[in-house]
């Protein structure tokens, strides 16, 4: 990342005043929680374009995170959307019952007959903690291929006790693809492996490596204009917005990761072009395989507000032809007027607000431009399970001496929203009912508090008419009673 | 052709519009109905989560309790977020996170430090602490973690803090609840009980009932009647605190004092006895008083049941206002009754509840069908049973423990009936019979404020026959063709 020189100020943000309120925040805690929570709290320096925190590291116990666990980053995140096989959260009931939906995987398909967004899980009892499970996902296997004929595989995703007890899925996994003559991945993404749900990311991306990737071929002759869409996941149906959208600036998307995703098209990326990768995060690890593997070469865009679109667009055109670099032109030209409307209409009502964001993935930087078209500022940001390099490309995205915050507890970011009172706070399920309470507007960004899509141009508009009325609802002026 | 890992590589093939509706049909068809019930290892879309869920949602109804899930720190966020989704509310809840060095060392350390953590930032007057699998598979000694927390300071002497072991392996969030209230009740009640002492007061118990609704229901109903009471575990004001700005870590909950006094009541009354079983074999041992068991008052002859047993128990006559009550429930039942007599229904929830609707539809004269529960008893079947063999209106009905909603889901394709009631997950299965769904149960993440829609007493009555009959009324509108669309229904 190149330094910057133009450098973000929030008037009445110091270095200094920022540092005195994280240093007031962290007065509450005992001394070794203390130590170990003020590594992850820290003022911007946007010009150093580099990260100011540390991250990754292991949660604090009896603090309140939001953090999930390996298995929630597997099944909700990288394999749950893919919408042609049966996913199978192996273990005790509540995992898969508490995944069930909550992170949307809208799907093309019919459910439960050509797309699964439903809940299998193998139901452990204490039979099976004792004399182990492996047995049971054999048979459990069989009975999905039966009443599922049209599921293309079947993931196995095992949760904590499969890992504790030290049952073999793999070797049950190999033997059934035998048998069932379907791909059958065995995931050992048991929640208790990492820090957060981003091991579950990896690990996930591990087994696509070894057990899909390079399975299938396009049916279809390649064309230079091949790409693979990564890490777009369908939240509120923002693939139906980006997909469309690379589309018509000439783009053949000849697989989505994972949203909506089919694992057969998965399985054939590594024939693609040139892989777009939107949430880094979960996903880097894949376009790099793919590079050094398969000499695929990936490029980050930011689709979120039209100011990163238009720089999205042209950077990727950079790596193609003429005719590519016209399209994108023409669908710039052919956008740019509908979103200066929604601008012109949304920001006199949004101008000067401010903004706390705290999510996953990508949203802490990349849609702090969106805010910015809608004249808003956004004065702290944090992600629950992010890496260095994520805080590496946040911090020229953010402010200047802004606060940053790593694997916030609900303590801290209570504090800093007393202290920096923003007019909005966008952030998780969480979260969103404690700032409620408080009288402060708030979006659930992981959701997009089950509205969307807020990806590409089809997405800009909602966000902003979200934005809007998250702000401006007249419910807010009933809080404070006459009495 | 074969890849590097020895993998044969198969072109992309798509899924042909032919082939889907052909598996589309099958899977309506009774043969795959068949398939379906001879399932033995895979449960699909299962109406019942796990054990901690129940233990927080308990902790949740105490005075400035803050429950603490002594395991990894995916379930404790996987809790607290369906809190979150049903009630639209916060859940303040911590961990231990354990990881992967926890799976090996034990989890005394995380828990240590996690202790003195939340009592330094969350200043809890009690914390009731809950295990996930993690710390139950590797055998963790939590007592004894517990003593030597004392001892080393990490949890202050007086600070109580009841704990219950919850694995998801086994039960479900019912059993969970019922942990956690016979932890937190002996802990409290531990050499509280007074010789000779009674409090006069009425100790109620509504077990796993995620509907803040009917907490108030039933406090209505006893302040009607002037019986003292004390609510054990009373999510009322927790799940449905006030939006006035400003954020209060632990609204409501029952006050620890008085939990602690309950064991000198004058009576006790659960309405949950498949809810609150272990809890209460442990009261009618401990505590002084009368002990009550009834089925939730669901439907009129079971709120009925409940009135006459206050009434008895304090000797005090039924209240005017609740007689009056009663009328107007059965006047609303007799208006409704046409848009709902032999109407066929699917029913599924939790035991307290399954047996409460299916007592209420056979009232209305409505016939339960399809009646199933994900995590049934030998002695459920048995209730439902004999409930619905003393109605005409209940020949029909089949009752299936231990199935989940994919079985369902068959039931309703190969014997279709006119409405499903159920939580939200039911809306698939519901979807795909094309009837409507009546979200009685919990999960509710897909509606507004029916959290707060009380089901039980007459005014519960006079909701489910609103609700439902409505529906109904509703459907024949945007069903009829223009000559029979009517202003009178």
């Amino acid at each position: 990342m190149s330094p910057r020189t133009n450098v973000k100020k929030v008037d009445g943000i110091t270095k200094e005043s920022t540092q005195a309120m994280i240093d007031r925040t962290l007065e509450a805690y005992p001394e070794k929680g203390k130590k170990k929570r003020a590594p992850h709290l820290a003022p911007n320096d946007q010009a150093s374009a580099s990260a100011c925190v540390k991250s990754n590291r292991k949660t604090v116990p009896g603090v309140m995170s939001a953090r999930g666990c390996a298995y929630a980053g597997a099944k909700g995140v990288v394999w749950g959307p893919i919408r042609d096989m049966v996913h199978v959260s192996h273990g005790p009931v509540g995992c898969g019952w508490y995944s069930w939906g909550t992170r949307r995987n809208l799907m093309s398909g019919k459910n439960g007959v050509s797309s699964f967004a439903m809940q299998f899980t193998s139901d452990f009892q204490e039979k099976d903690i004792v004399y182990g499970g492996d047995k049971k996902l054999a048979v459990l296997l069989r009975e999905a291929k039966e009443l599922f004929p049209l599921a293309k595989g079947i993931s196995v995703l095992s949760e904590c006790p499969v890992g504790l007890i030290g049952d073999d899925i793999n070797a049950v996994a190999k033997q059934m693809s035998k048998e069932l003559d379907l791909p059958i991945i065995p995931c050992n993404c048991e929640g208790f492996r990492g820090v957060s749900q981003s091991l579950g990311h990896h690990i996930s991306n591990d087994t696509i490596r070894d057990y899909i990737i390079e399975t299938r071929e396009f049916a279809e002759p390649e064309t230079p204009y091949d790409i693979a869409l990564i890490g777009e996941y369908n939240i509120g149906g923002d693939a139906w917005s980006t997909k469309p959208l690379l589309e018509e600036c000439g783009f053949n998307v000849k697989a989505v990761w994972t949203g909506d995703g089919q694992m057969e098209h998965i399985a054939a990326t590594h024939e693609v072009k040139l892989n777009v990768i939107h949430c880094y995060r979960s996903m880097n690890y894949m376009c790099k395989v793919m590079e050094e593997k398969y000499g695929v070469p990936w490029i980050e865009l930011n689709f979120f507000g039209p100011t990163k679109i238009k720089e999205s667009l042209r950077k990727l055109a950079e790596r193609f032809d003429d005719r590519i670099k016209a399209n994108v032109e023409k669908v710039i030209a052919r956008y740019d007027p509908m979103m200066q409307r929604v601008i012109e209409e949304v920001r006199p009502r949004l101008e000067g607000k401010k903004v706390m964001l705290y999510v996953g993935g990508l949203r802490p930087r990349h849609t702090v431009g969106a805010y910015e078209d809608l004249g808003m500022t956004v004065v702290g940001s944090g992600y629950e399970f992010a890496h260095s390099d994520d805080y590496d490309r946040t911090s020229p995205e953010m402010p200047d001496a802004t606060v940053i915050y790593d694997d916030a507890s609900e303590y801290e970011l209570e504090r800093f929203v007393h202290d920096l009172k923003p007019d909005l706070v966008a952030s998780g399920i969480k979260e969103k009912y404690l700032f409620q309470k408080m009288g402060l507007p708030f979006r659930q960004m992981h959701s997009w508090d089950y509205s969307g899509p807020y990806h590409g141009y089809k997405g800009f508009p909602t966000f902003a008419r979200d934005i809007d009325m998250a702000i401006n609802s007249p419910t807010w002026g009933l809080v404070k009673s006459p009495f | 052709m074969a890849n590097n890992l020895g993998l044969t590589v198969k072109p992309v093939c798509e899924i042909t519009p032919e082939e889907e509706a052909r598996v589309a049909a099958w899977i309506d068809t009774p043969e795959y109905r068949e398939k379906n019930f001879a399932r033995q290892a895979l449960v699909i879309n299962p109406a019942h989560a796990c054990q901690p869920l129940g233990a927080e949602l308990c902790a949740h109804g105490f005075e400035g309790t803050l429950p603490f899930v002594h395991g990894s720190q995916g379930c404790a966020s996987y809790y607290r977020s369906t809190l979150n989704r049903h009630f639209r509310e916060p859940a303040p809840a911590v961990c231990s996170a354990m990881t992967e060095d926890g799976a090996v060392f034990g989890g005394q350390n995380n828990l240590h430090e996690g202790l003195e953590n939340a009592c330094a930032l969350y200043h809890p007057k009690m914390i009731a602490i809950f295990t996930s699998c993690m710390p139950e598979i590797i055998g963790d000694d939590v007592s004894s973690f517990l003593k030597n927390a004392r001892q080393k300071g990490h949890l202050p002497k007086e600070l109580p803090a009841p704990y219950a072991n919850t694995p998801s392996f086994n039960g479900s969030h019912v059993h969970g609840y019922d942990a956690m209230l016979a932890a937190i009740l002996e802990t409290l009640t531990e050499g509280k009980a007074v010789e000779g002492r009674c409090t006069g007061k009425l100790n109620f118990i509504a077990g796993f009932d995620a509907n803040v609704g009917n907490y108030r229901e039933y406090k209505k109903i006893l302040e009607a009647f002037g019986i003292p009471y004390t609510f054990l575990a009373d999510i009322s004001e927790t799940f449905d605190s006030p939006l006035d700005g400003t954020y209060r870590i632990y609204p409501g909950g029952t006050p620890l004092a008085e939990a602690a006094d309950s064991i000198n009541g004058k009576a006790t009354i659960t309405v949950a006895p498949y809810a609150t079983s272990k809890t209460f074999t442990w009261i009618k041992e401990s505590y002084t008083g009368k002990h009550v068991s009834l089925p939730m008052p669901m439907g009129v002859a079971k709120t009925d049941a409940l009135l006459v047993k206050l009434s008895e128990l304090f000797e005090r006559p039924v209240p005017d206002a609740l007689k009056a009550e009663r009328g107007r429930a059965v006047d609303a039942m007799t208006d409704a009754h046409q848009y709902v007599h032999g109407k066929r229904f699917a029913l599924y929830g939790d035991a307290d509840q399954l047996v409460g609707y299916v007592s209420f539809l056979l009232e209305m004269g409505a016939k339960p069908v399809h009646v199933l529960c994900s995590k049934g008893s030998k002695k459920l079947e048995k209730e439902l049973h004999a409930l619905l063999e003393a109605s005409p209106f209940g020949k029909e009905a089949k009752v299936y423990m231990n199935k989940d909603l994919w079985h369902l889901r068959s039931l309703l394709v190969t014997e279709p009936v006119d409405a499903l009631i159920g939580d939200t997950h039911g809306k698939f299965a519901a979807r795909d019979a094309k009837i409507p769904l009546f979200r009685f149960g919990f999960p509710i993440f897909d509606r507004v404020n029916k959290h707060r829609y009380p089901l039980v007493g007459y005014q519960g009555v006079v909701n489910m026959v609103t609700e439902i009959c409505n529906t109904f009324i509703d459907l024949a509108d945007a069903t009829s063709d223009d000559r029979t669309f009517e202003m009178m229904r």
